[in-house]
């Protein structure tokens, strides 16, 4: 009887009441998945030299996410615990492969660059961890809104890295549909003229090897801790 | 030769930590004394060094397009690869289970020193990373392959255990308040991967 009432109870609380927003809202900066709960961290460093793939990286992880928490939360009753990694492991990898199988067939060249991170999506911590934390115990509302939350909050750190890493390393980002987006003019690169070399500005190739991945993502964190001193650690 | 090329670019050059970020929740989460650094690092070795080499047979006797002609020539046009990222993780997820259930009746010794860190290893992306690494590089043959799995896991090993003592350190020095811990731990990394690029080009 008691575990009916528990049932019946969230129900009466409308999709968007103060708690859920909160489920959106948190990821973003307090309990971000990324520099906060450290996990999914592989991927976000390995594909984010460009924009274009961090974007399509993040859509995909949304996309499983919210595919994975939703299922998961609503077997949560009938998957004995011993087993539940497998269970969402299995659940994670065929979404999963829906996402490669997808990319393969409409954006063979970005598939091709992301090479074997795709596949690494079913090991993102991110994903596990959310399942494990939050879709065990929750109902599917809930553990929608909390996969969306958490994608977003995953997604805005890839795009920020992406975004610093490619306007820095390459000059210039390039989308489909925007075409290549150019910050400085390109009479400013040096490059050789009539009367030797003419402008002063290059592009900062490190920026593009992986190595400066982890120093950008540890600036952001530096940025975000400075203004959020309540997630300062220890030591 | 091959194969020491294989094993010494599996450690410095191609570093699943400084070159691929592979493993890095793990790698961030168990960094914080030395002693647990090795002990997971020597699991990872160890889990590598096991599943590489049946993910291999698995991908050239079943998966890859014509795999199945061993079983009868019929089967050339079969191409069971969209299957690979489920049957990799499904290998790696009971093989970890089983390694877990015989080095506990083996060697307890042992166990008490990688024991609470196999199950961490079934979701660490380092070793489905190496999984899928080995199918996209084709290896000619399994003792290669083999061998790239033990150097991918030495070098994890090398990353985590090299972290591990500088965070030991660092804990006594005077970070900024808003670096400490996560952040400056980032900023480290990066460092040891630039210094670890200096690698890059040795040919053996």
């Amino acid at each position: 009887m008691s575990t009916e009432v528990q049932e019946i109870a969230p129900k009466k609380e409308g999709l968007f009441s103060k708690k859920n927003r909160k489920l959106l809202s948190d990821p973003l900066n307090d309990s971000n998945p990324i520099t906060v709960q450290v996990l999914g961290i592989c991927s976000a460093l390995a594909i984010t030299v460009q924009v274009q793939q961090a974007v399509i990286m993040s859509l995909s992880v949304v996309f499983v996410m919210i595919g994975g928490n939703v299922i998961i939360s609503l077997m949560r009753n009938i998957i004995p615990d011993r087993i539940r990694i497998i269970v969402q492991l299995v659940v994670v990898a065929a979404l999963v492969i829906i996402v490669n199988e997808v990319l393969k067939a409409y954006l063979p060249d970005i598939s091709e660059k992301l090479s074997v991170f795709v596949g690494l999506i079913i090991t993102n911590c991110i994903i596990m961890g959310r399942l494990e934390a939050f879709a065990l115990a929750n109902k599917p509302g809930p553990s929608f809104l909390d996969a969306i939350g958490n994608g977003i909050g995953y997604a805005w750190i890839l795009l920020a890295v992406a975004f610093v890493r490619e306007i820095f390393g390459s000059g210039a980002f390039s989308f489909p549909g925007l075409g290549q987006v150019k910050f400085l003019p390109s009479s400013w690169f040096i490059k050789a003229g009539d009367a030797g070399m003419v402008g002063f500005y290059e592009n900062n190739n490190l920026m593009i090897l992986p190595p400066m991945a982890l120093v950008v993502v540890g600036v952001i964190i530096w940025i975000q801790r400075s203004k959020n001193r309540a997630l300062i650690e220890e030591n | 030769m091959e194969h020491v090329s294989i094993f010494v670019k599996g450690i410095f050059i191609e570093n699943m930590i400084f070159a691929y970020f592979l493993g890095m929740c793990s790698y961030l989460a168990v960094s914080k004394t030395v002693k647990t650094a090795v002990g997971l690092g020597m699991a990872v070795i160890f889990v590598l060094g096991i599943t590489v080499p049946i993910n291999y047979l698995l991908e050239n006797f079943v998966l890859k397009e014509g795999a199945l002609t061993w079983i009868s020539p019929e089967y050339a046009n079969i191409d069971l690869s969209f299957l690979s990222f489920i049957m990799f993780i499904a290998v790696i997820a009971s093989m970890v289970q089983l390694v877990e259930m015989i080095v506990e009746k083996f060697a307890p010794a042992l166990y008490g020193a990688l024991g609470i860190f196999l199950p961490l290893i079934a979701v660490n992306c380092s070793i489905l990373g190496g999984a899928l690494f080995m199918q996209e590089r084709q290896y000619p043959s399994i003792g290669e392959a083999t061998v790239f799995g033990l150097g991918s896991g030495v070098g994890w090993l090398l990353a985590i255990v090299a972290i591990a003592a500088i965070r030991e350190k660092i804990r006594y020095s005077n970070v900024p308040a808003p670096l400490k811990g996560l952040g400056i731990t980032f900023i480290i990394t990066g460092l040891m991967g630039i210094a670890f690029m200096s690698f890059m080009g040795i040919e053996i």
